[in-house]
């Protein structure tokens, strides 16, 4: 039975984003909480944990988020997890904005100017105190445009999570698409919704790259 | 837990994955040369054809703001309905080549951008046409200033390509997962395949920097600007 | 007792020996200026009194504190000597008045009130008192660098050191940063400056070094040391170095 493209299959397409969403922010959590622990373990003391850190920036940088995807998946089950699907795809989307995020942030962080070090320790702050009050808030300012910028990427390469079975926009998409044959106007319908989440954030990164480099501090 | 390792399968069908290897670097060489010239092209066109300027900056922002995924649904399963039929590997290379070009776009008119307008107006005082301007004064410094960018750029695009396993292309994924349906060892057969990506992805990044090295040299102009890019 | 005491210290960058056993004192109260051409080692002298360069070999006593190459007991030390850098190094995230306060919080640990009465008295003490709610990039040179100085005095050290602070100013800002560090010197501050004003040094330095291919070269209270030098190198620099 052929079902015609009508609103109900554009609501269902429109609902699914909800997904989309979801897995965006647990990417965004996670990941960032793991990215900042990246961060700072590229640019500790210790080599060992330097290299580390680096070993996986370079491995996510590396390999395709789709790689990514099936490990985690593959890996929990054999690990005797049996988690679903949408666990899984947070999980390894979460891995993968860990690496993209600790590298931007590592590279704030060493853009912060060296001498911004030697005047803090000079005033006897300790290590943590002069990333908490010096270095970071400093860091954080230089890191917020590419970390938008980083955003658009997440939420695109949330759609590659449809293969497990995740009904975001991608996979809304390809379930519409099998009942009505209509691929051209379900996935315009589809790239639309996607287009309409991240031009904003593109536009909202780009003014901030801007306001960076024409505003001062405060 | 009692699972153990068995590459043995998957190494016994290590053919099926090498010709998967294979198509992914044919793939991805053509994507990524298409992809490439046609953002210079663009860049250029907007920068000699204001008129062009909207619509260039449309595409891009299409592009660079919805899914390659959702972009090559477009191509292999939507064309056809407007009398475009097109085989998986065609539409693979076409959806690379339109989804690297708008980023090639940016990329390149950034570094066009960098460069200074009294070069520009140092060779139109010469009698240089605007278009020889661009090819003879602005182009080559331009390049080699956002060379790291565009090299890292490519190398995302030759991993997005695994997505092409999506509309059953048999390149690297598209082999893996069906090396990984005959043989039961899921972990074992993405696990050799991840280790293909990267070695391919450090390859290619390797190429990359030899190719920047041979077309902006060090000791010259171009090479300082290439490398002052990569240092930041 | 000296405030500072510096014995046979070496320092190297690699294969590069900047301080070939330099050793040296400085009494409480007194104003010492370190001269001598680039690359001569004074900066790097001035850092190591401040634990911001780790040292080789030698022993380093600043206010009671002492440094050796282990590098042990770094921020007691820092609690009590301060350093003024050339490129003053505000906090641009911070206020004035943050940028002051903050050493005092979270390394002496004083309430906020209490940072903050530091941060008017030393602000009043620089002449900026008005400047307490300003950004440090609305600051000129000058300015920004005697909130640097605000900033150090804030800890209440007992030795400040001054590192070229006036060489990255215009020369027409140059004069309040003197004239700020003089004020401090006949307060009694103990102070090393290492500096190119010659003028200054002679006038307000109870004393001069001249350091000379990362050794002390000649030293002597800073009258006798400009009027008359002993060594040639000195002669040299001095001929050099007023021209």
């Amino acid at each position: 039975m052929i079902r015609q493209f009508g609103i109900d299959e554009f609501i269902f397409i429109l609902l699914s984003a909800r997904w989309t969403l979801v897995l965006t922010l647990i990417a965004l959590s996670l990941g960032g909480v793991f990215g900042f622990v990246i961060a700072l373990t590229r640019v500790s003391r210790f080599a060992p944990l330097r290299l580390l850190a680096g070993a996986w920036i370079g491995l996510v940088q590396g390999v395709p988020v789709l790689m990514l995807l099936f490990l985690s998946y593959f890996g929990l089950a054999l690990a005797g997890l049996d988690l679903p699907p949408m666990i899984a795809a947070g999980i390894s989307l979460s891995l993968y904005a860990g690496g993209f995020l600790g590298e931007i942030w590592r590279g704030a962080i060493q853009s912060v100017p060296h001498p911004q070090w030697e005047a803090s320790a000079a005033l006897a702050l300790t290590r943590a105190q002069q990333y908490r009050y010096v270095i970071l808030p400093q860091a954080v300012r230089i890191a917020t445009p590419p970390t938008v910028g980083f955003v658009v990427q997440l939420v695109k390469n949330t759609a590659i999570v449809s293969i497990i079975g995740v009904v975001e926009l991608a996979r809304a998409g390809n379930l519409i698409n099998n009942a009505t044959f209509q691929p051209f106007k379900v996935f315009a319908v589809v790239a639309l919704i996607y287009f309409c989440i991240c031009w904003p954030i593109s536009l909202l990164a780009r003014r901030l790259e801007r306001g960076m480099h024409a505003g001062r501090p405060g | 837990m009692s699972f153990q390792f068995q590459f043995e399968p998957v190494f016994a069908r290590a053919d099926v994955l090498f010709d998967g290897f294979l198509l992914t670097v044919q793939l991805a060489g053509l994507g990524i040369l298409l992809g490439g010239l046609l953002g210079t092209l663009l860049a250029l066109l907007r920068r000699l054809v204001p008129a062009l300027g909207l619509p260039i900056t449309a595409y891009v922002e299409v592009v660079r703001n919805t899914p390659f995924l959702v972009q090559l649904f477009i191509v292999y399963l939507g064309l056809p309905q407007i009398g475009i039929r097109l085989t998986p590997e065609q539409a693979a290379v076409i959806t690379m080549a339109l989804n690297l070009g708008a980023y090639t776009t940016e990329i390149v008119r950034a570094g066009l951008d960098s460069v200074h307008p009294s070069q520009i107006e140092a060779g139109l005082s010469l009698a240089l046409s605007r278009w020889q301007v661009l090819r003879y004064i602005v182009l080559a410094p331009a390049l080699a200033r956002v060379w790291p960018s565009l090299s890292s750029q490519f190398v995302l695009m030759m991993l997005s390509s695994s997505v092409f396993s999506f509309i059953s292309v048999q390149e690297l994924s598209g082999a893996a997962s069906n090396v990984e349906q005959d043989t039961f060892r899921s972990f074992e057969t993405y696990i050799v395949v991840t280790l293909a990506y990267l070695g391919l992805a450090m390859v290619l990044r390797l190429i990359l920097m030899a190719l920047g090295a041979v077309l902006f040299p060090s000791g010259s102009g171009l090479g300082r600007l290439r490398q002052s890019a990569g240092n930041r | 007792m000296p405030v500072v005491q510096v014995d046979q210290v070496h320092k190297r960058y690699g294969p590069l020996e900047v301080l070939k056993g330099v050793s040296m004192a400085v009494e409480r109260g007194e104003v010492v200026a370190i001269i001598g051409r680039s690359g001569s080692g004074k900066s790097t002298l001035l850092r190591c009194l401040n634990g911001l360069e780790p040292i080789q070999s030698g022993r380093i006593e600043v206010a009671g504190h002492v440094l050796d190459a282990s590098g042990r007991g770094l921020r007691a030390l820092r609690k009590d000597v301060g350093i003024v850098f050339q490129s003053y190094n505000l906090f641009p995230h911070l206020r004035v008045a943050e940028n002051i306060m903050l050493a005092p919080r979270v390394a002496l640990g004083l309430s906020k009130r209490d940072a903050r009465a530091r941060a008017e008295a030393t602000l009043a003490q620089v002449g900026l008192a008005e400047k307490i709610e300003a950004w440090p990039d609305n600051l000129s040179g000058g300015q920004q660098q005697r909130v640097a100085i605000a900033r150090s005095l804030a800890m209440q050290p007992k030795v400040m050191l001054f590192d070229e602070v006036t060489s990255a100013l215009d020369p027409e800002l140059t004069g309040e940063v003197l004239a700020t560090l003089e004020a401090l010197a006949r307060d009694g501050m103990t102070m090393l400056l290492v500096t190119h004003e010659m003028a200054f040094a002679r006038r307000v330095a109870h004393r001069t070094i001249f350091m000379h291919q990362g050794l002390l070269h000649e030293e002597g209270p800073s009258e006798a040391l400009f009027g008359a030098p002993r060594t040639l190198e000195l002669r040299q620099f001095l001929a050099g170095g007023l021209k």
